[in-house]
């Protein structure tokens, strides 16, 4: 909902999403899509469009937008169709892209989005097509020429189109992440946005509650997340000041200026809008089998949803903290490779907690981490022992961080073995207590307050290495 | 039905052919004859006729995904006007 001068406007959102589909080879030919390459050495005849070259399809690729679909919840299509959609472009050597229209290979499908403040909303997936990427086209290398990169060309990408069901921008970056862990634990894209593997059309429209939906206008090709947030604010606000000073909305295609934080229009895209799309002969219908769909089913992994509500219900983390720890597949990975055997509570602390912090400080992601997830249990170990007081593992755990060693060769080195053995901080005790026989007094006569002073005094004393609860046990005893 | 000079131009255009206005009636005439011909097809009933996407009853062929094609840049440049550092060179593209 955004203020208006005549009153809440509500903002209708639909996102389409272009994953690029994880494969070796691209969608209709044998050349590579690895990225990063030189320009045009990851190009084949059919991705130049040479005369005579014919499609034919990557059996992967289909697999994976099946899966995707699986992962979406989303209705397989046993039948879908590619078309040809035209247009002309220097970086779209057929002047066709082969993407599906009426008939693409997934149907309807819901995902379920979990917000900031720990609600979810339930988003509606409207369909996913299988389709080719185009080349890059780079327009700052020269004063008057384009330069055209064909590797990207015919890389398979999925379309992903959700229904207008978000009406704000916290909810499609919500959105936008959940898709991506979705698309990432299912290993169908690897949802790199920096690299341009998943990038976003935003559909913005807005409307007084309760109408039908306004004109929208799409906002091409916006490439983060924080992006696509700022370009929905932008965007909803310019359509409501238009709206209230009596003007009307253009449907038209929109680009988002990164650096000034506006939208503009784009106008040669205009009359590019008349593709012309047409069954592709080429191609024949991708026909699917019952049992060919029930195996990618049965091959499926455990998703966010169901890895959070299995650490929530088997290993009694907080929806909170289950929450954080499936966001990233690795993230989820590492955490079970902590609990493994150990409390679960305790693992979900150490690696929201400090190992979290530490990572943040350093700009690292859990896969940089120095700190093994094999090591940080060791620690775990310790302090379930009893060999290491929380201070002490925290101290220890700074220094694991730093140099990447497990956590007993560094106990062992520096000697910080806390000492439970009564004896040894009896001893302790009695020499707290008679250096500081004035306290004592008071204590006896009411101070209670400095019963905190004596174990400050004894933990000094054994060098932070006493066990804490052992030291209370003891001075309560002879304190009286 | 009948194009108008608009249409054809419009056609045209989006196939990138150009056309001299003169050949604009002529051309829609004959686009208008093959339309009309199509349009014949409409006064058979096909309700119950599943589209026919193939003469041969064969499934999509499908190839396993692996990397072999491509890395021969010279060859995919051969034909090019201008090339460029590995680069098709074209005319200023302006968004």
């Amino acid at each position: 909902m955004i203020e208006g001068a005549t009153g809440r406007w509500e903002i209708v959102i639909g996102l389409e999403v272009h994953a690029q589909v994880v494969s070796e080879a691209k969608l209709f030919s044998g050349a590579s899509t690895a990225f990063g390459a030189e320009p045009n050495a990851q190009v084949s005849f059919v991705d130049a469009a040479m005369p005579g070259m014919l499609p034919v399809i990557n059996e992967t690729c289909v697999e994976q937008a099946v899966r995707t679909g699986l992962g979406l919840n989303a209705e397989i299509n046993r039948h879908s169709v590619f078309d040809r959609k035209n247009y002309f472009y220097p970086d779209l050597p057929p002047n066709y892209q082969i993407s599906q229209y009426k008939q693409p290979v997934v149907g309807e499908g819901m995902v379920t989005v979990d917000l900031e403040d720990g609600s979810v909303c339930e988003v509606g997936i409207e369909r996913l097509h299988l389709e080719q990427d185009a080349g890059k086209s780079l327009h700052d290398q020269h004063p008057d020429a384009t330069y055209v990169d064909l590797n990207r060309a015919g890389v398979a990408l999925m379309e992903i189109v959700s229904k207008p069901d978000l009406r704000n921008a916290d909810q499609a970056g919500a959105y936008i992440r959940k898709l991506r862990a979705i698309l990432r634990y299912l290993g169908t894209c690897d949802g790199n946005m920096e690299q341009g593997s998943l990038r976003c059309d935003v559909n913005v429209s807005v409307r007084k509650p309760g109408e039908s939906l306004g004109t929208r206008c799409e906002i091409k090709n916006v490439n983060s997340v924080r992006f696509v947030q700022q370009a929905i604010d932008y965007e909803a606000r310019r359509q409501v000041d238009i709206l209230e000073e009596g003007g009307e909305i253009e449907q038209e295609t929109r680009l988002f200026d990164a650096e000034r934080g506006v939208t503009r229009s784009m106008r040669s895209k205009e009359e590019a809008h008349d593709y012309r799309y047409f069954p592709d002969p080429d191609l024949l219908p991708l026909v699917l089998s019952e049992d060919y769909i029930e195996a990618i089913r049965a091959d499926l992994p455990e998703l966010p949803d169901q890895k959070k509500t299995r650490f929530v219900e088997s290993l009694g983390l907080s929806e909170y903290d289950a929450g954080v720890l499936v966001t990233e597949k690795e993230v989820a990975d590492f955490f079970e490779r902590v609990a493994d055997g150990r409390d679960a509570k305790t693992a979900s602390n150490w690696v929201t907690g400090d190992l979290f912090g530490r990572l943040n400080d350093a700009g690292q992601g859990i896969a940089e981490s120095p700190v093994s997830p094999e090591n940080l249990g060791g620690l775990i170990d310790l302090m379930a022992d009893g060999t290491l007081s929380g201070r002490l593992a925290k101290e220890v755990f700074d220094e694991m961080f730093t140099s990447g060693r497990p956590a007993s060769a560094i106990v062992e080195e520096r000697d910080l073995k806390q000492v439970s053995d009564t004896g040894e901080i009896e001893s302790l005790v009695d020499t707290v207590i008679s250096d500081n026989a004035d306290k004592v007094e008071e204590y006896k006569a009411g101070k209670d307050k400095l019963f905190g002073f004596f174990v400050g005094q004894v933990m000094k004393a054994s060098q932070g290495k006493a066990n804490p609860k052992v030291v209370n046990d003891i001075l309560r005893e002879k304190l009286g | 039905m009948s194009l108008d000079k608009a249409t054809v131009s419009r056609i045209a255009r989006l196939a990138r052919i150009r056309v001299a206005d003169e050949d604009l009636e002529r051309l829609g005439n004959e686009l208008s004859n093959i339309l009309g011909w199509v349009e014949q097809l409409n006064e058979v009933n096909t309700d119950d006729v599943p589209p026919l996407t193939s003469v041969v009853e064969m499934q999509i062929p499908q190839r396993r995904d692996a990397v072999t094609d491509g890395a021969y840049r010279d060859k995919v440049l051969g034909n090019a006007p201008e090339s460029e550092e590995g680069f098709f060179v074209v005319p200023k593209v302006v968004e």
